[in-house]
Order: structure tokens, then C-alpha cells, then sequence
């Protein structure tokens, strides 16, 4: 099948298989790596991303189902000077992050989190999480992170 | 601190250089790389065992040969251009080598004619992409004849043999027998059988490998702890000169032990990419890590302990039988470090282990994250409650009266360890401070004085853990001072998520003053830096970084005597200003130079000082965790409050990165108190085989941690540091395991084996209520 | 973790829904928000020939107060059911419900309807529908139905629904006793209930014992004839055969089953 998804602002089109997943769409046809596969059963969150605004398991998706949909990953957080988005650059204040395998998928939970919920409690926020596994930090330092961007104004860019 | 360390960044917290890259592009991992010499690699889809023990019959590749995108279909029989197996040893097996043991219990590349484990691999498929991959693996027809399933302890004394010509399903046995009278002259001896259950490792990246054969060389992309260690590894496998070789580690997404060199599924890849002369591909999926990669642990323990009415230990005993899986590859090291620091952190008179090593038809154990000191510590701290509530004493009290105490050092001890520099009590003072430790007693007394359905548990653990084992193997590092003032760091060591890039650039910037956004770091391509060891054991800081330390040393005095010949002054005379990055005449600053000015007096090569270092011995850190859990004693179900810790690695470089270290680590060790264990049912089969049913912990079930600063140097290098990565796993099991029971002492409840789940807890109240 | 092949249809309204199903015959399925089908597809538990794709339909997604009930779009995620403030004052169990469906992720995109037609016992929404006497409202070629939950869920991972019948509303009585509870219990909060038990007024359904969700009606009987709800509570496994898995055996269960059957029933006191 023929379809297009707009991802990080740009169309992406291409004749794909209609079991294509949408996160292989990503990686493979967008050329957008961040987006990393953990696991087979949705459990691991590594490849979410934001759907329409909302995050999403883009393991659990075909990509048709993102047709014509507006699909935001890691890679389109930036500001346009590759300025960090606020919470990209709470995760580095805070070191939120170790092999990073898992961050992108977890920044982006992030953002659909804060989203939704500008000033979490420190239970919403783990409880928020429990679709995104690390092995790496702990979480200790991923919830600080969160925290410590939601108390910025929405929208407000830090210098990288 | 060492003589002329600048102090002025080492000790702070500095935000890592690997970030920007990875938050905004992500990393770079095996199966992310986009390089020319893979365009067009093939994809391999292993086709693996579903039956725990069979001989093979046939096995018909003629659909999977058919099937759309098919380049190839290989098994063992296509092995013909590989050299021979090492040559038989009889099957003895050396306790301590962490190597494969080979001769009767060598472990195939492809199974030929037996499969000893659900998820060995059988065959490989090598498709245009993945998808095919997928389709055409699944028409691969294997003959499975199944044999019985051996599992457990109890392999040692089945019938079934895994390996035949070895006669024994035991591959290592090593210890002493029971002194009787050093338990019998003891006023009160317990006794407990301990499960140290298998765990999955599960690092977030899978294993992943990419290969290409081209002009009589092999380039490997390959996840890995060690590219140079790996690159040896295929050069026996495949009979190839290890110049032939080219092992390229791009960002690794954990790793844990279980990536330490490269396994037979990589080897495979490989060997498909040199066989059929395309470039081959392969990511694992999640079904295939969980019984594919090397599980961990997986002891079961016998403890006795044996001291006075008050609180001195005099005897304790640790008897371990070890499951190795299906093919030992670490013969008998691990347990074999569980006996060396068996004692923990306790001056015990007596002390005896032994341990004996059996194959059983489950996936391969190595090293996960502590290999065998985390078992070490799990069984000593549980003997330590044990014999407090024997002697009815309190378990800080207990632990208190056994310390080494802080002027025994350096302490030799029954097994033969001689841990270097230590203050174990006051670890234990800082966490119980902290905690709050009379106050939570206080509440426990008051929740059992009134019944309440919710009772709380605080649990402990001290600890002294093994890092560096191999310090004598140290590491190596080369420091390049460019023309322009920049800096290159190439290292043996190999991060994958520690920040060494970080970490070590920060000693660049301590020793030269060049800063660290300067300065750049190399680890993981043999074609860069051919000889290195690699990370794992906690070795990096203490061996890479100090050679990188040792490194800048030397550059600086090679750039003294440089700076001298260009100002035209005396070598005796030249400083160095570390907060400027400049050199000049002591007391004239007018005769400044800066780093390029000097790297480029020196050639166009600039400055180069080439290390390879070891430390005299491994060094020991300590410390004590505090857990502090409830139970709801209607359902079993552990909530887990608090985990306060003491982890006491020495001098910190960074203290962000040491923290992250300890966080990490401490998640893993609660998951392995309270939710994780792979599980196999009786006929071998993994029941644990996805994420959805092995439990891998998350952020809902984990409090934020309070850490205790303590830094206790050792001499034993030049930083002062031991390593600390593994000490969250080594003190936190135990500590969460202890509260849980310690919540539930009061109903005659003595021991709950991990983990923790609400089941198993449930059955240790009812059992306890039913006994009264 | 790659679905066999399948061809993808997308539907543009509930008729064409229907009429490309009938075409496509037996190895057909609707997809809704896709997290019951594409794990099972993606481990070729499921492997459908043809995937009818009616996540678009936005005319089923609602939550609408109607009279007597509430009518909710069989495609309404568990998000929006969690989020809405409708039910948090109409029908507050299945609001607190959804939101523990699963994580964030699969409630932005997974739906009642999918959930219900899934049929698993283990999850939250099956034994909602009982506790809350819910109708399902269906549409197919040869005419929809009305089917009570009590008939819904006929076996493990098996409905009422006909292979060409497509779940569309389910229609919610506005509950005549206000007391409510939702008692999930897990060992880790992302996993499904080990056993749940959801209370509404005096009706009590149960999560996980058994291959279908089920009404404790030794419970409510008890309560009827006036027993207090710590007593009517140790009736709450009679007629139940939980299963056996790595959570629990059948006494655990039955044992965690009163448990919570005790503690909802309270907290629904405390709410009534």
C-alpha cells in the first residue's frame, strides 16, 4: 500500500508492505534510528513516540494506521538551532539518562505526561512511567527530570 | 589525594558530553548504523530450539530455501571452513578461568546433533529484510527426537547426561568438607537453605551484531563490553589472524556482563557474512534475549552459622550448588567468587565454601551485573538475621559486633581475599543515622502492638564486594595532544552507558588544563586501539581512567620538556597552569605558552604518551543498605518505602555519574528481592519468555533512594578509587529480602525466598499462622 | 514480532465496515485501537488474512447521558473514559477502571469496544460490564442486537460476537445505588489483575477467576438478605475455578478474591 505520514513536520511517503510497523516505518523508511525496538510485546516503551499529540507504542501500530497522521519522535523535539527542548535538557541536568537506549521512547513519554498533567506529584509521575522500562538508572534520576521540568512554563525553550 | 591532581574539577558534578547526541539524534547502536559497506546486508533470522533436550534428526530448509528474500539457509553441516574444536582436556575443569570450558562440553556454533537448551540455535536464515526473515524461518522443519529434561540441583545426580562422554552433569566441583568441631564449640548453629534465583539481565538494546567480509578482512559492528577481547574470540573461532579482524563498537544499550566478548549467535553472523559473501545484519528480538543471552545467578545455597549467645560469630559455612545451563562457559568463577567473599565484611575465625557446578537443560549462566558477589552477600547477610533472631539481638547490633573493624586493614580473610582499605561500621552508622533507624523500629512495635493488617520491615545488608578482579589484565590508554591544542583520549575501556567519555575527559582536563569540551574520547574500534581489556567488573575507573591519568602525566612531562626547548628555558623551570591550560616560566607570565603553541613545537604529531597499566591488586568497596518495606499481611504484597545507602567506592570522580551507578544498580538488586526470576516448567520450557511475564521492575514499584555519601580511599592506585557500578546490586537484594522477612518475624516467619512476590509471602504468613 | 501477511482495508463509515468483513470472510478481524490484535499478531497467535481497520470511525467514539443510561461508542479510548467528566460523576467504576487499563500509551489508543470484544478475563473492563449490568450494543448485515454482558463472554478470549458482527455502543444503566469500588490486584502496577473484584451497589463482579469475568452472586446474595459486607465478602470465590499461572494457584486466588471482595464492598460503603 501507498500511504504518507507526516513526521517531525515533513511528509514521508513510500509503497510499503501493509504489515509494516509503524515504528520500522520510522526507522527504516523516515531513517529516524532514535526510536529504538525493545521488546515483542508492548511492554518496554523504547519506541514511543507522540501520535497526534498523544504517546503511542509505535511497535503497536501499523504504519497504515498513521496515515496522514502527524507522528512526533525524539528526533523532532529540538528547537530549529538544536536548541534542547526543556525536557531533553532536564534529563541531561539531571542525568536521566545512561546507554540511552531507552530515552528517546522515555523523553517522549515524558512530554505526552507533562502534557497532560503540567505539575505531576512524584507517584503520578512513576506511576506515568510504568509503560517505559529502563535498566539502567534506576528511574531516580528520570523522575527528578520530569519533576524538574514541569516546573517550567510550557513552551519555554532552554540554550542547549 | 595523589601529588599534583588538580583538584578543581575532579570530585564535582559535570553533566555528561555523551548527552546532547543521544537526547536529540539518539545513539548510534548496531542496528542504527548506516555505513556504505552495509548497503544491501542481508538479514539473519535464527531458527531456535523449542524443545529443552533432543537429538536432531533432519532438519528440511527446502521450504525456508524457497520462501521470498531467501539468500541462504545455513546450519551446522555447512561448517566445513571452520578449524577444529580445542583439543579435548578430558573435561577438566579450572575453577577459576571465566572462560568456556571445552573438550567433552564444548558448546557448538549451530547445534549439530543435540539441542540442550529452549532458544539454541539450530539454523540461520538470511533473508533481503527482516520481514522475510520472519516468514522464512518459521518454515524451517527440524527433527526433534527429545531426550529427558534435567533441571535443577538435582542434575547432579541424574541419569541423564547432558554431555555423555563426560560421564557427569557436575563440570566443577571445588571446596572442603565440614569442620565439625568448629561448629560444635558454638553455643547456638542455623542452618538455611537459600535460592539466589536465575535472573534474565534484560539490557534495553538486545545483542546485535553487523559483519563484512571484504579484500580478506572482517569488519564487526558488534554490541559488546570489550571490541578487543571479541576480536580474539572470532579470530579462534573463525582461524583467522586477529589482523584479519576489525571489531567497530558503536553505542552499546547495556549490557550488564552478559555482553562481555561476543557469543555463538554473533560468531554465526560472521562466519554467514565471510561464507556466502554479503553483508549480514542481526538484531535480536526480545522472545530470543530472554532465553538467548546468558541468564544470571541461579545458586542454591546452603548457609551454617554458628557463634555466641552474644552476637560473635565464630563459624560459618556456605555449600553452593551452581546451575550453569546448558553449556558451561564460565566453568567454575562464579561460585568461585562467591566463596572468596563469602565472609562478606566480617571478621569470621571460620569459614569454609565449596561448590560444585551442574549443567541442566536451560540457557547458559555468565555474569550478570555483581556475577557472583551479589550471591556472596545475599547469603551472609541472610545468615546474619538468621542468627540474630536465634539470639534474639538486634540485626544492626549483630552486624556491628562482626565488623572488620577500621584498623585491621588491610584484612586477609579465611578465603583469601585482602580487602584494601575499608570502615565498614561507620557505613552502618551513617545509613542507620539517615534512616532513622530507632524511629522505624518504634513504628514497627507500634503497628504490631495494634494489629494493623500493614506491618512495616526493615532490612540490612553490609557488604564488601570484589571490583577488579582481573587488575592484573589493568588497561590501556593513549593520550594525543594535537597541534591545535585539542585532545584525543583513546581507551580500552568500553562504556556502554557509564559516561566514561565524560569521566575521562575530566582527568584530561584535572592533569592538563585543556578543557574538557576539548578534549575527545575513542574506546571500541581494534583498529584504533588494538589492545585493550574492556568494562566489566568494575574495573574502568580504577584501571582505564587511571591510565588515561597516567597518560596525561606523561604528556605533561614530555610537554615540559618541549615547553622548555621553545621558551629557551630550564625544564626545572617550566609550570604548567591547570586553570589556564598554559605553560611559562614559573613567577613570568609573559613568557605563557598555550597547549597548541607547545603540541606543535613538538611535530606535527604533537604530544603521544602510550600506557598500559595494572594495579597491584583489585581493590574492595563497602557499604551497608537499609530497606525499608510494607507488608500487607492479607495479600502478601510487599510495597517497597524506602532504600538508604552507604556505598563506599573510594575517592569519586563524579559524583552525578557515581550516583547514577548506584541507582541503577539498586533497582536491579529490589527487582531480584521482590519480582523478577526466569522460570522454566518441568519439561524445560521457559514460562518467563516475554516481557509481560518476566517482570522486569519498573519506576511504579521503586521509591526515590536516599544515598549516603562515603568516600574511603585506597592506596592502591592513584585516584583512590574502587569501582562502584555493581554495588547497588550486591547490597540492595539483601536488604529488601531481610525487610520483607523482618516485617513478618514477629509471626514466626524465618526465611521468604526471592522473590518476594505476594504468593510466596502470603504462603510464608499462612504457613507461619498455621504452625502456631 | 512481525505479523504474518495480511491485506489492510480501512473503512470510512460503520456500513462499509460491515460489507468489506462480509466479503472478506472467516480470516477476517476488525482493528480497532489495535492493543488486543497487533501483539497477538505479532506473535502469529493471531493471523488474520484480512484486517478491517475502523479506527477512524470517529461517530463511535462518545459518552453521552441518555435518559435512563449512559451510552458510550464501542471506539472511545480508555483514555478519554478516564478523562471524561461525565463519568466521573455518572459512573465513576468505569472511569477509575479505564484509567488502570493497562499504561498511558495503550489508553490513548486502546478502546472499550476492543477490550470487550478481546474477552479476556484478566482484564479490567469484562467484569465492569457486569458489575454495571451494561447492554452491548451491536450492528451486522442481517440486523444488530442488544446483548446483555451477563451474555457476552462466553468463554476464554471468546464473545457473543458473530465473525461479521461489530460492537458498536455499550449502553450503561445510570447505577441506582451509588457505592463503588475497583480493586485491581497486582504484583507489578503495569500487569494484568491477579484477581479483581469491581462493586456497584450491591452488584459484585470478579477479575481473573475464571475463563470469563464473573458476577459473585454468593456475595450478592449475602448482602441481599442482609448480611454484613465482611460476611458476604467470604463468599466471594463460591463458583469460581480461577487459574493456575505464575501469580497464584486457585487457593491464593480464592483466598485474594475475599480479600478484595471485602475491601470493595467497604470502600463502597464509604462512597454509598
Amino acid at each position: 500500500m501507498k500511504l504518507t505520514v507526516t513526521v517531525n513536520g515533513n511528509p514521508v511517503s513510500a509503497e510499503v508492505e501493509d504489515r509494516l510497523l509503524l515504528v520500522h516505518f520510522l526507522r527504516e523508511v523516515a531513517g529516524l534510528t532514535a526510536t529504538n525496538v525493545g521488546c515483542d510485546t508492548s511492554s518496554c516503551g523504547a519506541c514511543t513516540v507522540l501520535l497526534d499529540g498523544q504517546s503511542v507504542k509505535s511497535c503497536t501500530l501499523l504504519a497504515a494506521q498513521a496515515s496522514g497522521r502527524e507522528v512526533l519522535t525524539a528526533e523532532g523535539l529540538a528547537g530549529p538551532h538544536g536548541e534542547l527542548h526543556p525536557v531533553q535538557q532536564a534529563f541531561r541536568a539531571e542525568h536521566g539518562l545512561q546507554c540511552g537506549f531507552c530515552t528517546p521512547g522515555m523523553v517522549m513519554a515524558a512530554v505526552s505526561l507533562l502534557a497532560e498533567n503540567p505539575s505531576p506529584t512524584e507517584e503520578e509521575v512513576r506511576a506515568g512511567l510504568e509503560g517505559n522500562l529502563c535498566r539502567c538508572t534506576g528511574y531516580h534520576n528520570i523522575v527528578r527530570a520530569i519533576l524538574a521540568a514541569s516546573s517550567q512554563p510550557a513552551g519555554k525553550e532552554q540554550a542547549g | 589525594m595523589a601529588e599534583g591532581v588538580n583538584v578543581s574539577i575532579l570530585g564535582t558534578r559535570v553533566v555528561r558530553t555523551e548527552d546532547p547526541a543521544l537526547l536529540t539524534v539518539g545513539g548510534t547502536y548496531v542496528d542504527d548504523v548506516r555505513v556504505p559497506e552495509l548497503t544491501g546486508a542481508v538479514r539473519a533470522t535464527f531458527v531456535r530450539s523449542h524443545v529443552a533436550h533432543a537429538s536432531i534428526g533432519a532438519i528440511d530448509v527446502s521450504a525456508a530455501r524457497a520462501a521470498p528474500g531467501t539468500v541462504a539457509v545455513l546450519t551446522a553441516r555447512d561448517m566445513d571452513d571452520l578449524p577444529p574444536p580445542p583439543p579435548d582436556d578430558g573435561g577438566a575443569g579450572s575453577e577459576g578461568a571465566p572462560v568456556p570450558m571445552g573438550g567433552p562440553w564444548t558448546e557448538p556454533l549451530l547445534a549439530a546433533d543435540r539441542v540442550r537448551y529452549v532458544g539454541e540455535p539450530v539454523a540461520v536464515v538470511l533473508t533481503e529484510d527482516s520481514y522475510q526473515g520472519a516468514d522464512a524461518a518459521e518454515q524451517v522443519i527440524v527433527d526433534y527426537h527429545p531426550l529427558p529434561v534435567v533441571l535443577g540441583p538435582g542434575a547432579a545426580d541424574a541419569e541423564t547426561l547432558l554431555f555423555p562422554r563426560t560421564g557427569s552433569n557436575v563440570a566443577v566441583t571445588a571446596g572442603t568438607p565440614t569442620d565439625e568441631p568448629a561448629f560444635g564449640q558454638c553455643d547456638v548453629v542455623v542452618r538455611q537453605a537459600v535460592e539466589n534465583q536465575r535472573l534474565a539481565p534484560v539490557p534495553m538494546e538486545g545483542r546485535a551484531v553487523a559483519a563484512v567480509w571484504a579484500a580478506g578482512r572482517l569488519t564487526v559492528w558488534l554490541s559488546t563490553q570489550n571490541a578487543q577481547i571479541s576480536r580474539f574470540i572470532l579470530a579462534g573461532a573463525l582461524g583467522l589472524d586477529p589482523a584479519a579482524i576489525r571489531v567497530i563498537t558503536p553505542d552499546v544499550g547495556g549490557g550488564f556482563g552478559a555482553k562481555v566478548g561476543l557469543d555463538r549467535d554473533a560468531i554465526v553472523v560472521a562466519w554467514a557474512a565471510r561464507r556466502t559473501g554479503r553483508a549480514v545484519r542481526w538484531a535480536e528480538t526480545r522472545s530470543e534475549n530472554l532465553v538467548g543471552m546468558t541468564h544470571g545467578r541461579a545458586q542454591r545455597q546452603h548457609v551454617t552459622i554458628g557463634g555466641t549467645r552474644d552476637g560473635r560469630v565464630l563459624a560459618y559455612r556456605l555449600d553452593i550448588v551452581a546451575d550453569t545451563g546448558a553449556y558451561p562457559r564460565m566453568s567454575g568463577f562464579l561460585p568461585g567468587l562467591t566463596s572468596l567473599m563469602a565472609a562478606g565484611p566480617y571478621a569470621i575465625p571460620h569459614v569454609e565454601t565449596a561448590f560444585r557446578v551442574v549443567v541442566t537443560n536451560t540457557t547458559p549462566i555468565s555474569a550478570y551485573r555483581g556475577a557472583g558477589r551479589p550471591e556472596a552477600t545475599a547469603a551472609i547477610e541472610r545468615a546474619m538475621d538468621l542468627f540474630a533472631t536465634e539470639i534474639g539481638l538486634d540485626p544492626a547490633e549483630v552486624r556491628r559486633r562482626n565488623l572488620v573493624p577500621p584498623d585491621a586493614f588491610p584484612h586477609t580473610t579465611p578465603g583469601g581475599a585482602v580487602y584494601d582499605s575499608g570502615d565498614y561500621a561507620v557505613a552502618l552508622d551513617k545509613v542507620l543515622a539517615a534512616a532513622g533507624y530507632a524511629g522505624l523500629r518504634e513504628e514497627q512495635a507500634r503497628r504490631r502492638g495494634s494489629g494493623d493488617p500493614v506491618q512495616l520491615g526493615i532490612g540490612l545488608a553490609s557488604y564488601v564486594e570484589i571490583t577488579a578482579a582481573d587488575a592484573a589484565a589493568g588497561e590501556t590508554a593513549r593520550l594525543v595532544v594535537h597541534a591545535d591544542g585539542t585532545a584525543t583520549a583513546y581507551t580500552g575501556s568500553s562504556a556502554h552507558g557509564q559516561g566514561h567519555h565524560t569521566a575521562w575527559a575530566m582527568l584530561v582536563q584535572a592533569e592538563l588544563g585543556i578543557p574538557m569540551d576539548q578534549v575527545t574520547v575513542v574506546h571500541g574500534d581494534t583498529d584504533v586501539i588494538p589492545e585493550g581489556v574492556g568494562t566489566y567488573a568494575s574495573r574502568s575507573l580504577q584501571l582505564g581512567g587511571v591510565a588515561v591519568h597516567q597518560a596525561a602525566r606523561s604528556v605533561r612531562e614530555q610537554a615540559r620538556q618541549v615547553a622548555a626547548d621553545l621558551i629557551e628555558a630550564s625544564e626545572a623551570d617550566m609550570e604548567l597552569d591547570t586553570e589556564t591550560g598554559s605553560w611559562q616560566v614559573r613567577g613570568d607570565p609573559a613568557t605563557s605558552r598555550s597547549w597548541a603553541d607547545v603540541a606543535g613545537h613538538a611535530g606535527p604529531a604533537g604530544l603521544v604518551a602510550a600506557v598500559q597499566y595494572a594495579e597491584g591488586q583489585p581493590t574492595f568497596p563497602f557499604g551497608t543498605h537499609l530497606a525499608v518495606v510494607e507488608v500487607d499481611t492479607e495479600t502478601g504484597k510487599v510495597r517497597h518505602l524506602r532504600q538508604v545507602t552507604a556505598d563506599d567506592a573510594g575517592t569519586v570522580l563524579n559524583p552525578l555519574l557515581a550516583e547514577g551507578q548506584r541507582h541503577g544498580g539498586i533497582a536491579q538488586g529490589v527487582a531480584q528481592a521482590l519480582v523478577e526470576e526466569f522460570v522454566y516448567d518441568a519439561d524445560g520450557n521457559p514460562l518467563t519468555s516475554t516481557l509481560t511475564d518476566y517482570a522486569a521492575i519498573t519506576a511504579a514499584e521503586l521509591p526515590s533512594f536516599e544515598l549516603v555519601s562515603s568516600e574511603t580511599p585506597t592506596e592502591v592506585n592513584p585516584l583512590g578509587a574502587k569501582g562502584i557500578g555493581e554495588a547497588g546490586t550486591i547490597g540492595a537484594t539483601p536488604a529488601v529480602q531481610n525487610a520483607v522477612i523482618d516485617a513478618l518475624s514477629h509471626l514466626g516467619v524465618r526465611h521468604i525466598d526471592m522473590p518476594a512476590t505476594p504468593a510466596r509471602v502470603w504462603a510464608a504468613i499462612s504457613g507461619a499462622r498455621e504452625s502456631r | 514480532m512481525i505479523p504474518a501477511t495480511f491485506t489492510y482495508l480501512r473503512a470510512g463509515s460503520v456500513d462499509e465496515a460491515l460489507d468489506l468483513i462480509a466479503r472478506s470472510g472467516d480470516e477476517a478481524k476488525f482493528l480497532a485501537g489495535g492493543h488486543s490484535l497487533v501483539p497477538l499478531m505479532k506473535l502469529r497467535l493471531a493471523v488474520p488474512e484480512v484486517v478491517v481497520d475502523i479506527g477512524r470511525l470517529g461517530e463511535l467514539a462518545y459518552i453521552r447521558g441518555e435518559g435512563g443510561h449512559i451510552s458510550v461508542g464501542a471506539l472511545t479510548s480508555h483514555h478519554d473514559l478516564a478523562r471524561s467528566s461525565l463519568l466521573a460523576g455518572e459512573l465513576p467504576l468505569l472511569a477509575h477502571a479505564a484509567s488502570q487499563v493497562g499504561d498511558p500509551q495503550v489508553r490513548h489508543r486502546g478502546t472499550i469496544g476492543g477490550s470487550l470484544a478481546h474477552a479476556d478475563p484478566a482484564a479490567d473492563l469484562p467484569a465492569v460490564m457486569l458489575a454495571l449490568d451494561a447492554v452491548l450494543v451491536t450492528q451486522r448485515p442481517s440486523g444488530g442486537r442488544s446483548i446483555p454482558a451477563a451474555e457476552f463472554f462466553r468463554g476464554l478470549f471468546e464473545c457473543a460476537l458473530e465473525p461479521d458482527e461489530l460492537l458498536t455502543e455499550i449502553r450503561i444503566p445510570r447505577p441506582a445505588a451509588a457505592g463503588w469500588s475497583f480493586q485491581k490486584f497486582t504484583k507489578r502496577a503495569i500487569d494484568w489483575a491477579i484477581v479483581g473484584v469491581a462493586v456497584q451497589g450491591g452488584r459484585v463482579a470478579l477479575v481473573n477467576m475464571g475463563s470469563t469475568p464473573l458476577r459473585a452472586s454468593a456475595v450478592e446474595q449475602a448482602l441481599a438478605a442482609g448480611a454484613p459486607p465482611g460476611a458476604a465478602a467470604a463468599h466471594a470465590a463460591e463458583g469460581t475455578s480461577p487459574p493456575t499461572d505464575l501469580n497464584g494457584d486457585p487457593a491464593y486466588r480464592a483466598h485474594l478474591a475475599r480479600v478484595l471482595a471485602g475491601r470493595a464492598l467497604a470502600e463502597a460503603a464509604s462512597r454509598g
